[in-house]
């Protein structure tokens, strides 16, 4: 018996989102008195597999082949479901993130696993064994039991602590036989965006509105973000004026973020705005309107113009940073 | 070419959502229905592809699990453009029934490009379209936000972390599609409106598909502590409570 986590890696290196999952799984195995294993997919070299022992990973599966290099659900899944048989998973985490959420609902069905996306924190019983996550876009937290032997969780960013519980993980390589015709997804072309923070791993995020009033104005939110070591998001409007671009806009049909500081500058703070940050652990506003939406979300706020508050907090950065 | 776009029927976001029963049931008085965001893009960029002669793309269908009631929503997307739709007549408890329910549905027709979208902004599972591909063993590509015919060949671009991928895969396949796919949904006309009505609407019966997964309860998020306001002249005093009181920089 085990519960399983997919340990994702970029370029083969794992993110503090891998440790969160592995922290997770360490309680959720505790709760279930069993052990944890991860899933390695890719090359990923073994020092930085051995990462996962830090969090309490005991064991580690690890696969790479060259056709596995881009992500094709059906094949990951089917490879991730090997894994679980082999390991007898009653649990599997993964994200839910990009991959996460292209590969477990494919696993559900191939398993014929209840899977619980999006999951908040730790399971709420384990019999029935129920879990919590965010429904009507943030209006509400549901209890869901997955009724089914085997169980998936996908679980939100930055929802779980990070726990230490070092342990010196046992390394094992599982080899796949696939050929060509068991990949269908040809990668053509990639553009990365290379060196930029990324609004998903920032735990702080500047973000500005319409309130802005024009492209030329987000100097100061560049600067405040660059200081912070904060990645920029915008509203929606904002993105469809083309005034940042798109990858930029969070809200309900733009990302769904959670850091653990979010500047909402000039946006009034619309149900489908708040629909994307309402995790977020701070949200911080900034607003010449008193009577905006907004500061009901927020825990601090400051009713003002942007353009003469955005370089106090500038200064007051830089004075903290060079103390 | 046909195009099947799978549509959910959701509240509309500005609803305030309320709970019966003791909280474990959603309370639909007063609720205005609404085809999902992600499926309305879905539904636009696919009738765009349609229109272009280019792509050989002939019919679009659309398809919905749910009860009779749902067919105002339903109507709104053939108003919208689609030529044809499928209702699976079922209560789904969860999005294994929706996703066993819509593989139906797919067997049945004669379908090259599917589209889901990429949630749903009820239950924001994010399952229904991989769940289908698994379960019609098609291929399926995730986080779409552009989508192609160009010689009969599908061109996709998809959203990795910190950028894009443009891939191909064989049809038929699943696309999950999310923003960026359609710039603004489409807007029924009057035309359409009233072409609606003639346009046919299958109703399939449910296939035997138990639910993995039920919801037992529902609860209101946690209120948050009230804003503390910051003068606007003081505005570094800001950073200092980010630092030494809330501890986040």
């Amino acid at each position: 018996m085990s519960v399983i986590i997919y340990a994702e890696n970029w370029d083969g290196k794992f993110k503090k989102l891998t440790f969160e999952l592995a922290s997770y799984g360490a309680k959720v195995a505790e709760m279930l008195g069993t052990s944890l294993v991860a899933v390695s997919i890719g090359k990923v070299e073994e020092s930085e597999l051995k990462e996962l022992g830090k969090y309490g990973v005991q064991k580690v599966v690890a696969t790479d082949h060259e056709l596995l290099r881009p992500l094709d659900s059906k094949a990951y899944t089917s490879l991730i479901a090997q894994v679980a048989q082999k390991e007898d998973a009653k649990v599997i985490v993964m994200a839910s993130n990009n991959a996460g959420k292209s590969i477990a609902p494919r696993l559900s069905v191939k398993m014929k696993a209840a899977l619980g996306s999006g999951v908040n924190k730790l399971p709420l019983s384990t019999e029935p064994f129920v879990v919590s996550k965010k429904v009507f876009s943030g209006n509400a937290f549901a209890h869901l039991s997955l009724n089914t032997e085997v169980k998936i969780i996908t679980l939100m960013q930055n929802s779980f602590d990070l726990v230490a519980k070092p342990v010196e993980p046992e390394i094992e390589q599982f080899s796949v036989k696939l050929d060509a015709a068991d990949v269908k997804t040809q990668v053509k072309e990639v553009q990365k965006h290379d060196g930029k923070m990324l609004l998903t791993d920032a735990e702080i995020v500047i973000s500005g509105g319409r309130g802005m009033k024009s492209a030329e104005n987000w100097q100061p939110i560049l600067e405040l973000a660059e200081l912070l070591n904060a990645a920029t998001a915008c509203s929606r409007p904002v993105s469809d004026e083309g005034w940042r671009p798109h990858e930029e806009h969070t809200g309900q049909t733009g990302k769904i973020i959670a850091p653990n500081l979010y500047f909402a500058i000039g946006i009034s703070g619309a149900t489908q705005h708040l629909a994307g940050v309402s995790s977020s652990k701070y949200i911080v506003a900034i607003n010449s309107d008193k009577s905006a939406p907004i500061f009901e979300a927020a825990q601090y706020g400051i009713v003002g113009d942007a353009m003469k508050v955005l370089p106090k907090l500038v200064e007051a950065v830089k004075e903290i940073k060079t103390k | 070419m046909n195009i099947l776009v799978c549509i959910s029927n959701v509240p509309d976001t500005t609803t305030k959502v309320k709970f019966t029963d003791n909280h474990t049931r959603l309370d639909t008085a007063g609720i205005q229905w609404v085809i999902n965001p992600w499926d309305e893009l879905s539904l636009t960029r696919a009738l765009e592809l349609k229109d272009d002669a280019s792509t050989g793309v002939k019919q679009v269908s659309v398809a919905h699990v749910g009860p009779a009631s749902a067919e105002p929503t339903i109507r709104k997307a053939l108003a919208i453009g689609a030529d044809s739709a499928y209702r699976v007549n079922m209560e789904p408890a969860d999005s294994y029934q929706v996703a066993a329910a819509l593989a139906e549905v797919v067997k049945a027709g004669q379908f090259d490009i599917i589209l889901c979208g990429i949630e749903s902004s009820d239950y924001n599972g994010s399952n229904v379209g991989s769940m289908l591909a698994e379960f019609l063993d098609l291929p399926s590509v995730s986080a779409i936000s552009n989508l192609k015919v160009e010689g009969g060949h599908l061109s996709i671009t998809r959203e990795i972390d910190g950028g894009k991928e443009v891939v191909t895969v064989p049809s038929p396949f699943v696309g999950i599609v999310q923003k960026g796919i359609a710039k603004e949904p489409r807007i029924a006309a009057m035309r359409g409106i009233m072409m609606a009505r003639s346009k046919p609407i299958t109703v399939v019966e449910a296939p035997d598909a138990e639910a993995l997964s039920s919801f037992v309860a529902y609860e209101p998020p946690q209120p948050r502590a009230a804003c503390k306001f910051i003068d606007p002249d003081n505005a570094g005093q800001l950073i200092e409570l980010l630092q030494n009181e809330a501890k986040v920089i």
